[in-house]
C-alpha cells in the first residue's frame, strides 16, 4: 500500500504514465480534503450505480400496479417504503428505474454538446479571422436565446419525446463551452510549444487535437460538471410540462407533474421525485464545485 | 523618550507546513529621525511596516515583547483605539497608487476621508485637503481634487498618496517602497516632496525599500533585514564600514561609472545569516 | 497629469462602444429571427389545416395554402415574415382567436411584475448575504450561504412551488392560492398599468393590494430565492476580490471604521460587476417564470407560451420565443453598456 503511494507521488517519475497517474492521484488526495465535494460526488457514485442496479434494487415493478390493492398508499406501508401512486406502482420503484432516464439525459448531452463545444471553440480560437467572427456570432445567437424557451421551442417542433428533449438541451447546451474553449485556446494559441510544433510540420487539425483540446479539456469538464444541474433541472422541466419522457416511463419531472392532481390529499407522489431530482442535481453542484477547486489553476493561489 | 519601540517582533503565517515566521525577531527603537529598512524582496521588511501599524494580514499573527507608540503599548489595542492611532498619528504610504488609491471615489473624497474619519467638519476637510494638494506640489488642486485615481498619471497619483497619509500631520510615517513603481525622473521629484514634509512636519519616518544607495541618501539611519531579521544597523553616513557580509554583498552589486566590471559579482547567501 | 484631451477621447471610445454593441445586437437578433422562423418551417404541425381545419375541401386547401405564401421559396417566405414581424404582426393564435401581439401584450404585465418583485427580494437578500460571507470567508456564515445558494441552484422551481402551496396554502393558509387576484376583488380596480400592484395602490384599493400582495408573495419569494443564489454568489466572489486589494489596506491605515471600509468602500467597486449580475438575473427571471407561471396559474408569458405548445399553436409559441429572446438580448446589451459607462477602470483601459 504504502509502496503504491510513494510510487505514485515519486518526484521523479520514471514514465509518463506514472507522471499522469500521480498528478491524478495527487488531484484526488487534493479533492478528497473537501467534505462537501466528497458528499456530492459519493450522491452522484449511487446515482450510478442504483442506475445500473435498478432491475434488482428495485421492489416492485416500475410501470405496472396493483389498481385494486395498492393505490395512493402512504410512504412507509409495509412493502411500499416511499408510498404509491395513483395507478397502485410503487414510488421507490420508479425512482430507481428514472435514475436510468436522469443518468442517460445527462450522459448524452455531456456526449454530445462537450465535442460540439470543443470543436467550435477551439476552431474559432486557433484559426481567428473570419472564422472566429463566423462561429462566434453563431455561438452568441445561440446563447442570446434563453436555453428553457429555446428547448421548448425545439421540443415543440421536433414532437414530445425524451430523445427530442435530449436533442434539444444539447443545443441548447454547447455555446458556453465554446466560449470557454476559445478563451483557453487564445491564451494558448501564441505560445512557443505551439510554434515548436508548427515547425515540425503538424496540421492545425492534429495541433487542435492533440495539443489545445487536452489543455482546454479540464476547465470544460468542470464547466460540463456544474452545468449536468442544470441539464437535469430542464430535463425535469420539461418532463413537467410533458414535453419530455412519455408516460408511463418513471421519468420524475413527469412523475411530479402526475402528483400534482391530488397534491393536496396525497402529497407524497409529487414530494418523492421532487426530492429525488434535488438530491442528485445537489450532488452534481457540489462535485463540479469541488473538481473547480482543485482542477482550475487559476483558482488556486 | 523615543517615538516608537519594538522590541523582539515576529510575524508569523500558518501553512500547510505548518507555521512561517516572516519577521523573527525585529527590534529597534526610532525618535524623530529617519529610518531606513532594507533588504530583498521576502526579507520581511514589508510585514514589519505592516506589523507596527497593526495590519498584518488575516491568518498572520503578530508578537513582540514591547511594541509602544509614544507610550501607548500597541500590542492588545481594541479596533477603536487603533483606528484613532491610524491616519491621526501614523499613517503608511503605499507602493503603487494605481492599486493604493480606491478607483471609484474622486481623489478629493479620499483625502477628505481622513479628517472626516478623525472629527473636521466639511469644510475643514475639504480646505485642509485643498491646502495639502498644494503641499505636495499639485498645479491645480481644483481639478486633482474631483478627479478619479485613472485620471491621474503614476507620479501625481503617489503625490495625492503622500498628501493623504501626511494631511493629519501624523507622528509617525511608514513609506513603503514609495517610488519603486515611479519613473526613475519623478521618483527623486517625490522623494524631495516627501523629505521636506517630513523635515517640515518633525515627523519619524521609517522608508522601507530594496535600494540601498536610495536610502542611505535619505536617511539618518540603516537596518538591513535578510530572512526576516535585522543583521546589521548602521549609520547612513558610514555605509562603507559595513561589517555583515550580506550588506557588503549588497553595496557591491551597485554599478560603479569608473569601473568595467567582469564578471559582475553575485550576491552570496549563507544560510547561517538566517539562524 | 491629468489629460486635457481625456473628456473627448472618451466620449468617441464611449459612442464606438455604443456603435459596436448594436451592431452585436443587430446580428444577433437577426439569428433570433432566423432560428425561430425555422423551427416554425420544421413544425409536424401542418399550418394549413390548422386554418381550414381537416374537413376542408382539396380547393379551399390548395387556395389556403397558397394564401400562407407556402408554395413560394423559403427565403421569400421569411422576407414576407421578416417584414411582418416588424410591423408587429405575428399572425393570429389558434387558440385565442386574437392577434398575437395582443395576447402578448396582455400577458406581459403579469410577467414583468412578478420578475420585478423577485429580482427586488432577490437582491435585497442577495447582496447582503454575499457580503455577510465574503467577510467572514471560511467561517460558519460563509458556509451557511454556500448551502443555501446550492439549494437555490439545485431544488426543480416548479417542485419549490408545489411544496409552497401545498404548506403556505392548502395546510397553514397564509397565503391566497393560484392566480394574481380573487375573483371578489377583480372589480376594485381598473387595471391601468397591468402591474396589479401599482394599478391597486394608485387606485386605493387597499382590499385587492392586499389580496394581490398575497397572492404573488410565493411565486415571487421562490423566484427571488433563485436570483438570489445566483446573486449572493457572485457578491461573495467579487467582494473577496475587492477586499484583497491594497486600496483597502489605504483604507485602513486612514482609520476608515470597518463597516464604512465593507458597505462603502470595497462594495462600491464590487457593485460595477453586480449590475451586469443583477441585470442577467432579471433577463432570467422574465424567461425563467415558465415553470412558475404553469405552477401557480400566473396569466404571464410564461403560460401563455405553455398553453399555446400544448396546443400546438405554433403562431403564438414563436411570437412569444421571439418577445422573450429580444427581451434577453435587449437586458444583456444593457447591462453591458451600464457596465462600460460605470467602471472607470475598463475606460481606462481602452
Amino acid at each position: 500500500m504504502t509502496m503504491t503511494r510513494d510510487w505514485l507521488l515519486s518526484d521523479r517519475p520514471v514514465s509518463r504514465r506514472q507522471a499522469r497517474l500521480g498528478q491524478i492521484y495527487r488531484t484526488w488526495l487534493d479533492f478528497r480534503t473537501n467534505g462537501l465535494a466528497m458528499f456530492g460526488f459519493l450522491i452522484v457514485l449511487a446515482l450510478v450505480l442504483v442506475a445500473i442496479f435498478a432491475p434488482w434494487l428495485a421492489p416492485h415493478d416500475p410501470l405496472l400496479g396493483d389498481l385494486n390493492h395498492t393505490r395512493l398508499l402512504p410512504p412507509l406501508s409495509e412493502g411500499y417504503l416511499l408510498g404509491t401512486d395513483d395507478q397502485g406502482r410503487d414510488i421507490l420503484s420508479r425512482l430507481i428505474h428514472g435514475s436510468r432516464i436522469t443518468l442517460a439525459v445527462v450522459a448524452l448531452v455531456a456526449v454530445i454538446a462537450t465535442p460540439v463545444g470543443l470543436l467550435v471553440g477551439t476552431t474559432a480560437g486557433y484559426f481567428g479571422g473570419w472564422v472566429d467572427t463566423v462561429l462566434m456570432r453563431l455561438t452568441d445567437i445561440v446563447l442570446a436565446f434563453p436555453k428553457l424557451i429555446l428547448a421548448l421551442a425545439f421540443v415543440a417542433a421536433l414532437g414530445p419525446g425524451i430523445e427530442n428533449a435530449i436533442i434539444a438541451i444539447s443545443i441548447t447546451a454547447w455555446p458556453p463551452y465554446a466560449r470557454l474553449a476559445r478563451a483557453e485556446t487564445l491564451t494558448i494559441r501564441n505560445s512557443d510549444f505551439i510554434a515548436a510544433t508548427k515547425l515540425q510540420g503538424a496540421s492545425a487539425a492534429r495541433i487542435i487535437w492533440k495539443h489545445i483540446v487536452p489543455l482546454c479539456l479540464s476547465s470544460v469538464i468542470v464547466r460540463v460538471t456544474l452545468d449536468m444541474a442544470g441539464i437535469i433541472l430542464t430535463a425535469a422541466g420539461l418532463g413537467f410540462l410533458g414535453l419530455g419522457a412519455q408516460p408511463p416511463q418513471p421519468e420524475w419531472g413527469a412523475m411530479i407533474a402526475g402528483g400534482r392532481n391530488f397534491l393536496v390529499d396525497y402529497w407524497w407522489v409529487a414530494t418523492m421525485p421532487g426530492l429525488a431530482i434535488f438530491t442528485v442535481s445537489l450532488g452534481f453542484n457540489l462535485l463540479g464545485d469541488g473538481l473547480r477547486d482543485v482542477l482550475d489553476p487559476k483558482r488556486q493561489k | 523618550m523615543s517615538l516608537l519601540d519594538v522590541e523582539n517582533l515576529r510575524v508569523t503565517f500558518p501553512t500547510r507546513q505548518g507555521p512561517a515566521e516572516v519577521v523573527r525577531g525585529v527590534s529597534f527603537s526610532l525618535g524623530r529621525e529617519r529610518l531606513g529598512i532594507v533588504g530583498e524582496s521576502g526579507s520581511g521588511k514589508s510585514q514589519t511596516g505592516r506589523a507596527i501599524l497593526g495590519l498584518t494580514p488575516a491568518p498572520g499573527v503578530t508578537t513582540a515583547d514591547r511594541l509602544s507608540f509614544d507610550g501607548i503599548d500597541l500590542r492588545n489595542l481594541g479596533a477603536r483605539q487603533w483606528r484613532g492611532l491610524r491616519g491621526k498619528r501614523m499613517s503608511m504610504v503605499m507602493q503603487d497608487p494605481k492599486f493604493s488609491l480606491n478607483p471609484v471615489m474622486p481623489v478629493g473624497k479620499q483625502l477628505m476621508e481622513v479628517l472626516r474619519t478623525h472629527g473636521a467638519s466639511r469644510a475643514e476637510a475639504r480646505e485642509k485637503s485643498l491646502a495639502m494638494l498644494e503641499a505636495v506640489q499639485i498645479r491645480d488642486p481644483e481639478r486633482v481634487f474631483r478627479a478619479y485615481p485613472h485620471e491621474l498619471s503614476g507620479g501625481m497619483g503617489q503625490r495625492v498618496m503622500i498628501a493623504m497619509m501626511v494631511v493629519s500631520e501624523p507622528d509617525l510615517l511608514i513609506a513603503d517602497e514609495p517610488t519603486s513603481a515611479l519613473d526613475v525622473t519623478i521618483q527623486i521629484e517625490v522623494l524631495r516632496i516627501l523629505d521636506r514634509l517630513v523635515t517640515d512636519r518633525g515627523m519619524g519616518l521609517i522608508f522601507i525599500s530594496h535600494d540601498l544607495r536610495l536610502v542611505s541618501s535619505f536617511c539618518d539611519r540603516v537596518l538591513v533585514m535578510y530572512a526576516g531579521r535585522v543583521v546589521e544597523e548602521l549609520k547612513a553616513s558610514e555605509l562603507h564600514q559595513a561589517q555583515h557580509p550580506y550588506t557588503q554583498g549588497l553595496l557591491n552589486c551597485l554599478p560603479q561609472i569608473d569601473e568595467d566590471r567582469y564578471p559582475l559579482p553575485t550576491l552570496d547567501r549563507d544560510a547561517s545569516w538566517a539562524e | 497629469m491629468v489629460s486635457n484631451t481625456l473628456g473627448g477621447r472618451r466620449g468617441a471610445l464611449w459612442l464606438r462602444k455604443i456603435a459596436s454593441t448594436l451592431g452585436t445586437v443587430a446580428v444577433t437578433f437577426l439569428g433570433l429571427l432566423i432560428v425561430t422562423f425555422l423551427i416554425g418551417r420544421v413544425v409536424p404541425v401542418d399550418p394549413v389545416l390548422s386554418v381550414v381545419g381537416d374537413r376542408a375541401t382539396q380547393a379551399q386547401y390548395d387556395a389556403a395554402y397558397q394564401a400562407l405564401g407556402l408554395d413560394r421559396p423559403l427565403v421569400e417566405q421569411f422576407w414576407i415574415w421578416l417584414q411582418k414581424v416588424f410591423q408587429g404582426d405575428f399572425g393570429t393564435s389558434n387558440l385565442t382567436t386574437r392577434p398575437i401581439a395582443q395576447d402578448i401584450a396582455r400577458v406581459f404585465p403579469a410577467t414583468l411584475e412578478l420578475a420585478t418583485v423577485s429580482i427586488v427580494i432577490g437582491t435585497a437578500f442577495g447582496i447582503p448575504m454575499g457580503v455577510w460571507a465574503a467577510v467572514r470567508q471560511g467561517k460558519l456564515v460563509d458556509q451557511v450561504v454556500r448551502v443555501v445558494g446550492l439549494v437555490g441552484y439545485s431544488a426543480p422551481v416548479f417542485w419549490l412551488g408545489l411544496m409552497g402551496l401545498l404548506l403556505f396554502y392548502f395546510k397553514l393558509d397564509l397565503i391566497s392560492g393560484p392566480g394574481r387576484v380573487d375573483i371578489s376583488y377583480e372589480y376594485d380596480f381598473t387595471p391601468r398599468t397591468g402591474l396589479f400592484l401599482l394599478d391597486t395602490a394608485m387606485q386605493g384599493a387597499w382590499g385587492a393590494f392586499g389580496n394581490v400582495f398575497s397572492h404573488i408573495i410565493l411565486p415571487a419569494s421562490l423566484l427571488g430565492y433563485l436570483s438570489l443564489a445566483y446573486i449572493s454568489r457572485m457578491t461573495r466572489s467579487f467582494m473577496l476580490n475587492e477586499l484583497a486589494q491594497e486600496y483597502i489596506t489605504t483604507a485602513r491605515v486612514k482609520g476608515v471604521p470597518e463597516w464604512r471600509i465593507i458597505w462603502v468602500q470595497a462594495l462600491r467597486n464590487a457593485a460595477v460587476p453586480l449590475v451586469t449580475v443583477v441585470a442577467l438575473s432579471y433577463a432570467n427571471l422574465l424567461e425563467g417564470s415558465v415553470l412558475t407561471e404553469t405552477v401557480f396559474a400566473w396569466p404571464g408569458l410564461g403560460q401563455y407560451l405553455t398553453n399555446s405548445l400544448q396546443n400546438a399553436d405554433m403562431n403564438a409559441v414563436l411570437g412569444g420565443t421571439l418577445v422573450i429572446g429580444a427581451i434577453f438580448v435587449g437586458l444583456n446589451m444593457f447591462s453591458d453598456l451600464l457596465y462600460t459607462l460605470l467602471d472607470a477602470r475598463t475606460r481606462n483601459r481602452t
